[in-house]
């Protein structure tokens, strides 16, 4: 049901960019979306295809999924790692003081359409 | 046939809801209100720790609810009876709430004369996170019962919080809950966040989580 959300705000993004690049329809579109997002791809998928065939732009259009890994930075010791293996807590150092790098990314990339 | 184009936009698909809920916050400074969004399982204790609240601010602080819960027109009830302005969010069966039903939630409530309006938001630790309402705060319940090892099976929900609420801490003993591993798994994810064990019902700890409300209302107006 989150995915359905995140469908909602996709679609209200997509009819800007198609207002913006005078486009009636759009056939593709890539999305990057992150590992630790919390989202689910398949969900996503089905979300995608009940919502978007409800509007006149987006009957029928492709949604592409670019999976980017998560990954987070340590402040103490400047390396990186994966997060969701080692959560918060730097392997290295042990220490918390960490940022996310990548991986919580839901971003539209490309949009095909005419 | 139109050529097909391809359009390069890389844009984040909650960018928009990101500025409505920045400006809806910046608007609340100003307006003195401090909007605290409370986010847990259903069943965590939410309306109970608000009926709770109200009964002990009641008369420094003027507050009101926004509950979102799914089916709680019960709740609008409930706190309203503790004194409270109240009103029945509809998100037409989703799982979270975005800043633009926030938004038209609060215009319904009326801030005027509002110290604090709390955020009862959809029963789940998973969505909510993602959303960003243009709470000024986040405060998360987790109750003894759900078990301490929550925070490694929902990390979002315990990195977003500013506050963790332990509820239902008289039952603790029956759940064989450890308040303990709790502080460790959640200093994982958030290492800054306040832990707050209580009980609603028997009023233990209640008075830290007063505490922290009014220092936060008195800030947010400063
Ligand atoms: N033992 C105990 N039960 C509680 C406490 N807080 C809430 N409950 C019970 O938990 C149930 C769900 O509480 P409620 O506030 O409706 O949860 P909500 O769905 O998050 O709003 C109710 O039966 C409450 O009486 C507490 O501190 N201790
Ligand atoms: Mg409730
Ligand atoms: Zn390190």
């Amino acid at each position: 049901m989150h995915e359905l959300g995140i469908v909602f705000h996709m679609i209200e993004t997509l009819e800007t960019v198609a207002a913006q690049n005078d486009l009636t329809v759009i056939g593709r579109v890539t999305l990057e979306l992150g590992e630790v997002t919390g989202i689910l791809p398949d969900y996503l998928l089905d979300c995608w295809r009940w919502a978007a065939d409800r509007t006149e732009l987006l009957k029928g259009a492709e949604l592409e999924l670019h999976q980017i890994p998560a990954v987070t930075v340590c402040n103490a010791c400047g390396r990186t790692y994966a997060t969701v293996e080692h959560g918060k807590i730097c392997p290295h150092c042990q220490s918390p003081e960490t940022v996310l790098l990548r991986g919580n990314e839901i971003e539209i990339a490309t949009v095909e359409g005419y | 046939m139109d050529r097909i184009k391809i359009i390069d936009v890389h844009e984040d698909v909650l960018a928009n809801n990101d500025r409505a809920a920045e400006a809806l916050r910046a608007r609340l400074h100003d307006a003195g209100t401090l909007l605290i969004n409370l986010m847990s399982s259903p069943g965590s204790g939410k309306t109970t720790l608000l009926n709770a609240t109200l009964d002990a601010v009641a008369d420094r602080l003027s507050i009101g609810i926004m509950e979102a819960d799914v089916d709680s027109d019960v709740d609008a009830y409930s706190v309203q009876r503790h004194g409270a302005r109240a009103v029945q969010l509809h998100t037409g069966g989703m799982c979270h709430l975005d800043a633009a039903m926030c938004e038209q939630g609060l215009r319904e409530l009326g801030t005027q004369g509002l110290d604090a309006v709390f955020i009862e938001n959809v029963g789940n630790l998973i969505c909510p996170a993602e959303f960003d309402t243009g709470a000024a705060r986040k405060v998360m319940i987790l109750s003894t019962p759900e078990g301490h090892d929550k925070p490694l099976k929902y990390p979002l929900m315990f990195e977003v919080s500013d506050v963790v609420i332990v509820s239902k801490m008289d039952v603790a003993e029956y759940f064989d809950f450890s308040l303990e591993e709790l502080e460790r798994n959640v200093r994982m994810r958030n290492p800054q966040v306040r832990i707050m064990p209580l009980s609603a019902k028997t009023g233990e700890g209640m008075q830290q989580w007063i505490d922290w409300l009014l220092g936060e209302v008195a800030a947010w107006k400063a």
